[in-house]
């Protein structure tokens, strides 16, 4: 990886759920942390933000949900990453998630997940770690 | 008493305040503190200049500054409304019952994510929302369950409905019908606002030109047959909560209602016919004196706008009359407990502030639905201030005070500024296009978050004061299961219907949808067939195609 | 290293071979020369690129979105590298340019890229021509490149396309009058967007002066309204008409040649960028004359190369 490699990422929001705010402050949190983010808007299907994620080559995706709606839609991101031809790209997740339901996101493949009061560099700094982790292993 | 204010005074009590006692006396014959003082109704300055009857006047007088009405909450308490529904219309029914019960005096329907974007539950895009922020309804079928046993010439109901606001209103409409209440026995409200949808909360459908249309056909169609209802409730609520300043909540929610009042003066229709019932939907949030002066504020530049700019005759129609409800996005999941007292320094300034009505947030909504432990909480939260406070017992009592005064001069005047900067560049579609208000809305979320990430903004139990925490609330969940449930009944309806004349009734709304006329009545008739939303909606979705965000 | 299966999904045209490759030229991976000289040189030399620029506002994204469209009716492959400006201060950027595009998301021949112009000395040329030959070598017959603003560096991206269209639309006055004498120098068709605006035919009657013949204006001003889908067939057409023109007239390879000079300029910048800033931070001091110090190490890399 050369040291003028930008970090990509992808931030996406799934479902029908219009509330952006904390979506589109990730997205510039992370710009001003130096990553180039694609954000996708609003209102996507888990099949959009894969589609997307694939053809930006981006090393990790960000989803956010705030209805309540995350079971079920953060891992049909993880499924739809596989079926585009991204299984290895990781996904980062965020919203109003219980506790528990936190464990049942992991064991579905999702590599972290944040809820209201993170902190914006502990996030800022899953964003990193996901994509360094997600860069050295790749092949071409 | 100066002689001056005496007269002025004098005045105004033998006019419009002595109007209102004539049609609504006052709750008690006297208002007096413990010990037998008594309590002004009306505090005002010994010194009554012009600057004064122009900026800040008395309450029921224009510019309105001090309250909508002469004597405010002497005379009857806000409406004390909140917000719910969840999951199935039997469970919401079971809600607002109870909350009848324990003396809310008004209805607040939330609905589902699929409801709101104008989709049936049986839709894949539906997947993991049906019935998850708010109830679901497909048919007339989900809406005569949802008001079971409700009366509906009794009660006001408030419904959180946008861009297929019409449909949803169609159903009330019929449902009412069906228990024997005529339309123009309804009362009641529909958020009917799509601008704010396409900067602050996303649920549009169709792109702004028709979307303004069947705004305006309802504006019509309710001005002749439910005179009573209000037919939009021009929200600034929720370009708040995606983080604007409380100057641009008031400039970018009055640009709005601008906007509908051109559109529908466009359309033929009489300013003073309509404009009394457009309705307004404020924040409030924890900065309780900025609030206030917000809301004082924002009353103050609507009259003026409606007197200037669009030469109203009718006070009514300069009258902004709002609905609030505290700040969702100021709760914190950490120690929820001290989200009673945030609600309860919000709910004061919009009480502070003269609101027509009021929702206040329970503890736990940064995590879930609400319990109903927490609602009850929520509800009491109003009650203490109403029946405890004594604040409601003096009009406008923050008014004359040097720093509510100058800053609810400050907010108009950043208001203003902005709404001129939105009228220069084409008015707010056009603004909404180039991208100019939400730009605004995201710079000033952007600032405030990154103001609590450096600590230089604190919240209690976020950056500072927290605490290891254990203790969990219950949470209430929806039972995944509902969407299911949900989906079946879907089907099994869809089964039972008369398909040819529900066809012929969307063949009719399609035919009327490319033509000029007013669509209320064929959505009505499509309505009574049990014609879902999902199918309404998509007949107008191939008339209309659908909006397409850029930003 | 799997260069060569890389290079054969590219072939493929796989949505992930070819983001891949751009990421590796864009980031410079040392893959970046076999993936480029091993690209299909015949699909680049027929793939049309099309430059799209023009002041925000105007209503591009939605006129590239209905182009796209009229594009895929015709079972035409398209890539979109879609350039937005970089943060100065930190090297990050946000790519919105999706959110307007994701009406053709899950459409496997609708190829998107979004760029940042990760600052002016980034080798953007560099980089977007790249994007151009990989997508081309992808299978994407037309390649359409859309910048924000109307900026130098959006010019100089702009210099890399077959034929560029500038659109217009009627309210940006101040910002038209300004551009005004150079608009034909860059632009090849002049797209009036949003004509149904007041001030639609004003802008048009206006713009009409900048050309010399009837027929010139006639052929290369486009009336729209792109949001209504108006105009959009008649762009197309004028599009492939235009670059039959150029083809004939020799202007076409007029182009390629100099897009080929300004992203060879930027690769030469590039690949010396980093061995320079080296030699720089162990030699020289501050104290001494910047042009001699340049001049020198200069010699010293051309020295490093001999050997």
């Amino acid at each position: 990886m050369n040291t003028r490699g930008k970090l990509r990422v992808l931030i996406g929001k799934p479902g029908l759920d219009g509330h952006d705010r904390g979506a589109k402050f990730i997205a510039r949190a992370l710009r001003d942390a130096g990553f180039e983010v694609i954000y996708t808007g609003i209102r996507r299907t888990p099949d959009q933000i894969a589609a997307a994620a694939v053809q930006e080559d981006v090393a990790a995706v960000g989803l956010s949900s705030m209805s309540g709606a995350h079971l079920k839609l953060f891992p049909a991101v993880v499924k739809a990453l596989a079926n585009a031809g991204g299984p290895d790209i990781p996904v980062l997740g965020g919203g109003v998630i219980p506790d528990e339901d936190i464990v049942l996101l992991k064991e579905q493949g999702i590599a972290s997940i944040f809820t209201p009061g993170t902190p914006v560099a502990a996030i800022i700094e899953a964003f990193t770690q996901a994509c360094e982790q997600h860069l050295s292993g790749r092949v071409e | 008493m100066t002689e001056k204010k005496n007269q002025y005074l004098r005045d105004w009590e033998t006019t419009e305040l002595q109007k209102s006692l004539d049609r609504f006396p006052e709750r008690k014959e006297k208002f007096y503190c413990h010990g037998g003082r008594p309590v002004e109704r009306i505090a005002l300055p010994e010194t009554i200049d012009t600057q004064y009857t122009e900026n800040q006047g008395v309450p029921g007088r224009f510019p309105y500054t001090r309250g909508v009405q002469p004597t405010m909450y002497r005379g009857r308490f806000w409406t004390m409304r909140q917000y719910a529904g969840f999951s199935t219309a039997a469970e919401s029914n079971k809600r607002y019952r109870y909350l009848l019960d324990k003396g809310q005096t008004g209805l607040s329907v939330a609905f589902d994510l699929p409801t709101q974007i104008g989709y049936d539950s049986d839709d894949p895009i539906s997947l993991g929302e049906v019935g998850k922020v708010g109830v679901a309804i497909d048919t007339l079928a989900d809406m005569e369950v949802l008001f079971d046993k409700i009366p509906l010439d009794k009660i006001s109901t408030s419904m959180t409905i946008n861009s297929p606001a019409m449909v949803l209103l169609a159903m009330y409409i019929v449902v009412a019908e069906k228990q024997g209440v005529s339309a123009d026995k309804i009362r009641g409200t529909i958020q009917n606002d799509i601008l704010k949808e396409y900067v602050a909360r996303g649920t549009y459908i169709f792109p702004p030109k028709p979307s303004l249309r069947l705004i305006t056909n309802i504006f019509q169609w309710c001005s002749g047959n439910a005179p009573l209802f209000n037919t939009i409730s021009i929200s600034g609520y929720h370009i708040r909560e995606a983080g604007s300043t409380a100057s641009q909540e008031v400039a970018f929610t009055l640009a709005n209602g601008i906007t509908y009042v051109q559109t529908a003066l466009d359309a033929g229709l009489e300013l003073d016919v309509f404009a009394r019932r457009l309705a307004f939907f404020f924040n409030a949030s924890s900065n309780l004196l900025e609030e206030v002066a917000k809301f004082r504020a924002a009353r103050r530049l609507w009259a003026r706008i409606m007197k200037d700019r669009f030469k109203s005759q009718n006070p009514a129609s300069m009258m902004l009359r709002f609905h609030t409800q505290t700040a969702g996005s100021s709760l914190t999941a950490q120690q929820v407990d001290n989200n009673i007292v945030r609600v309860t320094i919000q709910a004061l300034a919009a009480v502070l502030g003269g609101t027509q009505s009021l929702h206040t947030n329970s503890r736990d909504e940064a995590l879930s639905l609400p319990t109903e432990d927490s609602v009850q909480t929520a509800l009491r939260t109003q009650q203490i201030i109403a029946h405890e406070s004594g604040v409601p017992d003096s009009v406008d009592p923050l008014g004359g005070s040097y720093y509510i005064e100058q800053l609810t001069d400050k907010i108009e005047e950043e208001a203003v500024s902005l709404i001129e900067q939105i009228d220069k560049s084409g008015g707010v579609v056009a603004a909404i296009e180039t991208g100019f208000i939400q730009g605004q809305i995201e710079d000033a979320a952007y600032q405030y978050q990154t103001e609590i990430e450096r600590k230089e903004r604190i919240i209690v139990g976020v950056n500072k004061f927290q605490v290891d925490e254990e203790t969990k609330v219950p949470v209430l969940r929806v039972d995944p299961a509902i969407e299911d449930e949900q989906v079946q009944g879907l089907t099994r309806l869809k089964a039972e219907r008369d398909q040819e004349r529900l066809q012929n009734a969307l063949e009719q709304l399609e035919i009327a949808a490319r033509s000029e006329s007013n669509l209320m009545d064929p959505v009505i008739a499509a309505v009574r067939e049990y014609g879902s939303l999902g199918e309404i909606c998509g007949v107008l979705r191939r008339v209309f195609g659908e909006y397409q965000a850029r930003w | 290293m799997k260069t060569g299966d890389l290079l054969d999904r590219l072939q493929n045209g796989e949505p992930r071979a070819i983001a891949r490759a751009i990421s590796l030229v864009e980031d410079q991976s040392e893959l970046a020369g076999a993936i480029l000289q091993g690209l299909d040189k015949n699909r680049l030399d027929q793939a049309l690129v099309v430059g799209i620029t023009g002041p925000p506002g105007v209503g591009k994204s939605t006129l590239t979105s209905k182009l796209i469209r009229q594009l895929r009716l015709e079972k035409v492959r398209v890539g979109i590298i879609a350039v937005d400006p970089s943060s100065p201060l930190t090297g990050g950027a946000i790519l919105g340019d999706r959110i307007r595009m994701m009406d053709h998301a899950l459409d496997p021949d609708v190829v998107v890229r979004s760029m940042a112009t990760r600052g002016r000395l980034g080798g953007l040329c560099a980089s977007a021509g790249a994007a151009v030959r990989v997508m081309a070598g992808g299978g994407c017959q037309v390649i359409l490149i859309e910048t924000v603003g109307i900026g130098q560096s959006e010019m100089d991206i702009v210099g890399l396309a077959d034929l560029t269209i500038m659109v217009l639309a009627p309210g940006f006055g101040d910002d038209i009058q300004a551009m005004k004498a150079g608009i034909l120098e860059v632009a090849d068709l002049l797209v009036i967007n949003k004509t149904d605006l007041q001030g639609g035919e004003k802008l048009v009657l206006d713009l009409s002066t900048l050309f010399s013949s009837h027929e010139e204006k006639e052929r290369r001003i486009i009336k729209t309204i792109a949001h209504e889908d108006q105009g959009v067939g008649v762009l197309l057409q004028r599009i492939y008409e235009h670059a039959d023109i150029l083809r004939e007239n020799g202007t076409f390879l007029q182009k390629r040649k100099r897009a080929f000079e300004l992203e060879t300029i930027d690769w030469v910048l590039e690949l010396l960028r980093d061995r320079a800033q080296n030699l720089i931070a162990k030699k020289e001091s501050i104290d001494r004359d910047p042009r001699l110090a340049a001049t020198n190490i200069m010699r010293e890399l051309i020295a490093e190369d001999l050997k």
